[in-house]
């Protein structure tokens, strides 16, 4: 019960007004009959050109869409199911899915076969719209066991020659059919949107789960549409804005981003050629609002880091001036207190000579906001961005609120908080530190998992697992997820992200675990990037093979134990790494070590590695390692290494 | 595959007479006959220095065969340049490649489509009209056909120099599918690749073959036993310059003869399987 707490709530701003009878259709339709042929409402790079898609093909191939999928069968509250990259077919045929009255449920593009057949089965999905041969192959290999699955539509025919199944129909075969559809029946399409109302279920989303099975979350058009408009009261866009849609789709930000924003605002939506131009085409379209998790942000950290070290003399010494001034500028605002004004002088030189080239780089220069979220974010990735200029927020929301509840204000931003609630959010704090949310954007419950539900909803306040507390300016702290928080030997809690963020500060690597719960001291097992060290070690002429060999060199252990000692230093003592290890691979989602969205699963890996844990808790100077791994395509392969154990004195 | 069934009577388009080619008096090759139908992938295997190479250097231009005759499309070439081989529809890549390595990936694609541009110097300068027409027809074929289907947007713009092994070759096939050839020798494409990128460039070669807008007769010279089973409709077995035999991978997989020369070398062939 949340009212008996001790709680220190948020006193809620008052929620934007969006009538209760409004759907995603009723808004697109009017959005489209707006804008017309006059309005860009998205672009894709195909073929080395940036095409234009207008709000009336927008709207043209959504309707023949959903017309089509009405013709072979769907009837209301069906679920269709999307797999595939970021592309406008993708969008589309969401978008058609919700104006016939189904509701869309979305994959991770690299789902493996067992989550994508468990997701298809669960949702009772009919429909399945995949992109090309990968997901037609993938689809075609779970339809057996899915037997409520109807048809798999695709967009991109390459490679699918010899496929004759009769489960299979491309998506322009789809549109011919809701062509005549139309041809029969006028008005049927809009009749339809028209019968719509905002508290019926729009999406069915899967949680990606640090823990368990994915849950699927049911949002309402409600949900969606009201968390959206609250966002762009706070930060408006405006409809001549651009927006990059690279994040997968089956990840609530980018729903939000999408939908919820973009069909309110009317800004334009881009999609990159393919998913390893991405960087490359965002510089192009300069967006001026991103919203990404922080490892993006950190991989850009990193490659500005690797140009560093690769970069001359000069260059080098014109960045450490650079990023000196921008860090000293960016504490001076974050500090709220004036910036004097030979700060300001240093601060615009190092723009001008730098840092305005580095943001136009990185496709930051039209950035008005950035936002991350979805996991923490260091304090020193976030300071790196502030030192650019760039305006970058942390958030936090999960899927079951449709996206966000906290946000950073523009003025008020604080690197180790998430900001104020939205208006019309709520935020208290329970007796035990939980954090529980109540607005309109609360969702309506877990399908087909009622134990769930009442387990995160109860009279209205959403339960979200996360511990936190309201600071004295009343922003929001969160301390992750409640059963990942550490207790040290001092009996203080500690949040292990925060010591695996700072490590990955360091551009030498790539994922940190730290292990220390209710132990005597804090270990970690460390994952190098590869790339970066590879690098690294051919200027020093180092001779290795493989990710294994190089990881376990004398050098590379050097190295990192230097990003490590970095790390410790002005920690408490009880919070100092003592001891660590180089592991032989890195984290992958597919070995179900990371989820989707890549937070490290810390109960499956300490099941995982209980030998290097147990290892790196005795007086053991290494740990003998005999297991298999096995790729992608079904090759199974040895490894017989030894992990060295190296401790870090002070 | 169904190898067997596609190899059916097509017209011909290249064919080799008694080829023969001598280096002093070593005999690269002793007098190869062969014929390669429209729409096969045919191949050419053999152990190290059986003379595949050799072979494919006559059919291309680089080597001038001491015997014998090479008709292409029913046209006798024995006397014609690469480069006229080249207009006629043939081209071929290389086993190491020979890629201009300072140039950017498009760069080295537009090569090879250079030989359709039909507009010179004087009217290239100017560049109206019918110059830009042409230049935007080519783009479009570059970019729609070639680097979309060998998925190489990513590095359009880089110098081919700087790109790891399996994406030059990727490059040089995009080179010579720019010339929109009827006939595409490939000699040893797989070579040096790792079998994701062995599998990628599989996947190609059956796309050039069997799709309508290519339809392309590849001969192919390669060693992975595995790759040419599965891919060719006909297999042409050399060794030591002579011809063993010629007949669909299944004949030649039962022959004796091929496999106490070739296919025996269990230990040599077999490991990259």
């Amino acid at each position: 019960m949340p009212h008996a707490d001790s709680a220190v709530g948020s006193q809620a701003e008052r929620a934007p007004e969006i009538p209760a009878e409004l759907t995603i259709p009723k808004l697109f339709l009017q959005k489209a009959r707006q804008y017309g042929k006059d309005r860009v409402a998205m672009r894709e790079k195909e073929f080395g050109i940036w095409r234009p898609i207008t709000w009336q093909d927008y709207l043209d191939n959504v309707k023949h869409i959903a017309l089509g999928l009405i013709k072979l069968g769907l009837q209301e509250d069906d679920k269709v199911a999307m797999i595939g990259d970021n592309r406008p077919e993708g969008l589309m045929a969401e978008m058609a899915a919700l104006c016939a009255r189904g509701i869309g449920v979305w994959l991770f593009q690299d789902c493996l076969m067992d989550e994508v057949r468990y997701i298809i089965d669960h949702s009772d999905a009919k429909f399945l719209v995949g992109e090309g041969q990968e997901e037609v192959d993938k689809a075609l290999s779970i339809i057996k066991d899915c037997p409520k699955l109807k048809k798999i539509i695709y967009d991109d025919p390459k490679g699918l020659r010899h496929y004759k199944q009769d489960c299979l129909i491309s998506l322009q075969e789809v549109q011919q059919l809701g062509r005549e559809l139309e041809k029969e029946k006028p008005h049927l399409f809009e009749e339809l949107i028209q019968k719509g109302h905002g508290e019926e279920i729009a999406l069915l989303f899967y949680t990606s789960g640090t823990t368990a099975l994915p849950k699927g979350a049911l949002l309402s058009h409600h949900n969606m549409l009201s968390m959206g408009r609250s966002l762009m009261e706070i930060d408006p866009c405006e409809e001549t804005d651009d927006y990059v849609s690279y994040l997968p789709f089956a990840w609530i930000g980018e729903q939000m981003m999408s939908i919820s924003c973009g069909l309110q605002v009317g800004y334009t939506l881009n999609f990159p050629e393919d998913p390893s131009t991405s960087q490359e085409n965002i510089r192009e379209i300069g967006p001026h609002v991103m919203f990404a998790p922080p490892r993006m942000y950190e991989q850009m950290t990193r490659t500005v880091q690797v140009k560093y070290l690769d970069a001359s003399w000069l260059k080098r010494m014109f960045f450490k001036f650079a990023t000196w001034a921008g860090y000293r500028y960016a504490d001076l605002k974050f500090s709220k207190k004036g910036i004097p004004f030979h700060w300001r002088l240093l601060h615009g030189f190092a723009m001008v000579t730098v840092q305005k080239k580095l943001k136009d780089h990185l496709g930051m220069s039209r950035v008005r906001n950035a936002y991350t979220g979805g996991a923490a974010m260091g304090p020193d990735h976030f300071r790196f961005f502030h030192s650019l200029g760039v305006n970058l927020k942390q958030i936090y929301g999960q899927t079951e609120v449709a996206g966000i509840s906290v946000v950073h204000r523009s003025a008020d931003i604080k690197f180790d908080t998430v900001g104020h609630p939205i208006p019309g959010t709520e935020v208290r704090i329970a007796e035990d530190g939980e954090i529980l949310t109540r607005s309109p954007s609360v969702f309506k419950g877990y399908y087909k998992n009622p134990e769930a539900t009442t387990k995160t909803l109860k009279e209205g306040w959403l339960y979200s697992g996360d511990k936190g507390f309201i600071d004295d300016d009343g922003h929001l702290v969160v301390f992750d997820r409640t059963k990942d928080v550490f207790t040290l030997t001092d009996g203080r809690p500690f949040a292990p992200q925060y010591l695996e963020t700072r490590l990955k500060f360091s551009p030498y690597i790539k994922d940190a675990w730290v292990i220390g719960d209710r132990r005597d001291y804090l270990v970690a097992v460390m994952c190098i990037d590869y790339s970066v060290v590879s690098n690294w070690a051919d200027q020093r002429k180092l001779n290795y093979t493989s990710y294994q060999e190089l990881s376990q060199m004398p050098e590379v252990y050097e190295l990192v134990e230097k990003q490590i000692r970095q790390a410790n230093r002005d920690l408490p003592e009880v919070a100092k790494l003592r001891k660590f290890t180089n592991l032989y691979k890195e984290f992958d989602a597919d070995d179900d070590e990371l989820t989707r969205t890549r937070k490290l699963r810390r109960a499956f890996v300490e099941k995982r590695y209980k030998v290097i844990v147990d290892a790196l808790y005795s007086e053991a100077g290494s740990v003998h390692i005999d297991t298999a791994i096995k790729y992608e395509d079904g090759r199974q392969v040895q490894i017989v290494t030894d992990l060295k154990i190296i401790p870090i004195t002070a | 595959m169904d190898g067997a069934t596609a190899s059916k009577e097509g017209d011909v388009i290249l064919e080799l007479k008694d080829v023969a080619m001598y280096f002093g008096k070593v005999a690269a090759l002793a007098g190869a006959t062969l014929q390669v139908h429209r729409g096969e992938i045919h191949s050419v295997i053999g152990p190290n220095g059986a003379g595949k190479t050799v072979m494919m250097n006559c059919i291309s231009g680089l080597y001038r065969p001491q015997k014998g005759e090479i008709y292409f499309k029913g046209e006798r070439i024995n006397d014609f340049k690469p480069y006229e081989r080249a207009e006629k529809g043939m081209s071929r890549t290389f086993q190491k490649v020979e890629v201009f390595g300072g140039m950017t990936v498009l760069d080295n694609i537009r090569l090879g489509r250079h030989i359709h541009m039909k507009t010179g110097i004087l009217s290239g300068s100017v560049y109206l009209g019918k110059t830009a027409r042409e230049e935007i027809e080519n783009r479009k074929f570059i970019e729609e056909e070639i680097i979309d289907l060998l998925e190489i947007e990513h590095i359009r713009h880089k110098p081919v120099g700087m790109l790891p092994y399996g994406l030059q070759k990727r490059v040089e096939l995009g080179r010579a599918l720019a010339l929109k050839p009827d006939l595409l020798i490939l000699d040893e494409p797989l070579a040096g690749l790792n079998l994701e990128e062995t599998e990628d460039m599989a996947r190609f070669v059956i796309d050039v073959n069997e799709d309508p807008r290519w339809n392309i007769t590849c001969l192919l010279v390669e060693h992975d036993m595995g790759v040419v089973m599965d891919l060719s409709h006909r297999v042409f077995v050399l060794n030591f310059g002579n011809m063993i035999m010629d007949g669909t991978p299944q004949e030649v997989q039962n022959n004796p003869e091929v496999i106490k020369a070739y296919l025996g070398e269990e230990d040599l062939y077999a490991t990259r399987r």
